[in-house]
């Protein structure tokens, strides 16, 4: 089992968000298809050389946004009802929750963060 | 179904002692075993190995009772540490054939893999080999016999990032097959935070933590503030470490929860950033607090 999945040591998240974000882009981009069969946890895990306890609760955390069903003795599958356009929206939101968790922190206004992302978007 | 199960384990030295550790190891799991130097790693290892007995308390591994029943235990153990005894005057081949005929689980085309991966030459006589190539062969012999339990006492110690990278692949190949489990204590934290399910933290004898490594390193965090003047804080047992500089806090919290940063909210403070620590940043916190509490201590008494 090779996944070609590249993990990064200098990138701030934990390793098992990195496996979730790099499985959701996967879907998102529809490289994994609906109703593939995922590597089993520690497949994934001697693939990645990562413990099988991170791999475990990234598949957990992945079936709880939906993205993943697992279902027991048969191993864990891209969710034949996922939504494309919600995984991708689940990468944006964590953006989002940051840049409004970091506003408040600062005592921005709704207002001023929205005037501030506008600058963004209109550049 | 627990690989290792140690309970209440003691042992006394004249300037030593390891007092009551607790330690289980879930079959199909790895666990780091992290400490200091002198924390009595390399002894619990040995108390595990039944090469130490303990004064009291009680190990089991593989079901069996140590340092008892270490002869029917030893089978499906595979055991590496610095001071594994090798002939000097016989090649690598030599031993490998050796340990072939005693153990009846050898598998002959994965030692020659190995050889391969590890770059290793079974024509060399082992005085010649180098200390990496001397630990890569003895964690071959170790990988080979395919024992349920692989016990290693710092097995990347001294290897090149190459080298290291070789043994903890080999480690999790292991992992692929649930019923193996690994013990091993390492100072390269980054090692051990990657491929750990748990981790076991031990200083001055004492466990101080064992646990699954996502609580573990989830309970950490380093918490930045910018406070006013007149900012006091307040009493909270989680803070390990506080340092000051101008407007600015950053403090180390060792049992952190979203309660946490709302707490300092309401004492007044701004809470500008929230970040995980490594396991090596967390390692030197614990060390340094229990150091910084013995001073305490001992000025109080002085």
């Amino acid at each position: 089992m090779n996944t070609q999945m590249i993990l990064s040591q200098t990138d701030p998240r934990p390793i098992y968000v990195q496996i979730m974000d790099e499985i959701s882009r996967r879907v998102a981009l529809g490289d994994w298809q609906p109703g593939m069969r995922l590597p089993s946890i520690r497949e994934l895990a001697a693939d990645l050389k990562v413990s099988v306890i991170t791999v475990k609760r990234a598949y957990l955390e992945l079936e709880r946004s939906g993205v993943i069903v697992t279902q027991q003795g048969k191993g864990s599958f891209v969710n034949q009802e996922v939504s494309v356009d919600d995984v991708r929206m689940q990468e944006l939101a964590r953006y989002l929750d940051n840049a409004a968790r970091v506003a408040a922190a600062m005592g921005m206004s709704h207002d001023e963060l929205v005037d501030a992302l506008a600058d963004y978007t209109n550049r | 179904m627990l690989a290792i199960k140690c309970s209440n384990v003691r042992k006394t030295y004249p300037h030593f002692a390891l007092q009551d550790v607790n330690l289980n190891l879930a079959e199909g799991t790895v666990m780091g075993f992290v400490g200091p130097n002198g924390a009595g790693k390399s002894t619990t290892l040995r108390v595990i190995m039944g090469l130490v007995h303990q004064d009291a308390g009680s190990v089991q591994v593989l079901g069996h009772s140590m340092p008892a029943a270490q002869r029917a235990a030893k089978w499906d153990i595979g055991f590496v540490s610095e001071d594994m005894r090798l002939y000097s005057h016989r090649t690598l081949g030599f031993h490998l054939e050796f340990l072939e005929q005693i153990f009846p689980k050898w598998d002959k085309p994965y030692a020659a893999e190995l050889l391969r991966r590890f770059d290793l030459n079974p024509e060399q006589k082992l005085k010649g080999l180098s200390h990496g190539q001397r630990v890569k062969a003895a964690l071959l012999t170790a990988f080979a016999r395919k024992p349920r339990l692989l016990v290693f006492d710092e097995p990347t110690t001294g290897l090149d990032p190459v080298a290291r990278k070789l043994v903890v692949d080999e480690m999790m190949r292991v992992m692929e097959d649930e019923s193996r489990s690994i013990l091993f204590s390492s100072h390269n934290t980054l090692d051990v935070e990657q491929i750990s399910d748990s981790i076991t933290f031990i200083n001055q004898g004492e466990i101080v933590a064992s646990q699954d490594k996502e609580s573990f390193l989830d309970a950490w965090r380093r918490v930045r503030l910018v406070v006013d003047d007149t900012f006091t804080l307040p009493n909270c047992n989680s803070i390990v470490k506080t340092q000051r500089a101008g407007h600015q806090m950053v403090l180390t919290v060792s049992d952190y929860n979203e309660g946490f940063a709302a707490h300092l909210t309401q004492a007044g403070a701004s809470v500008t950033d929230v970040e995980r620590l490594t396991l090596e940043e967390i390692f030197i916190a614990s060390v340094e607090a229990s150091q910084a509490g013995q001073h305490a201590i001992q000025g109080e008494a002085a």
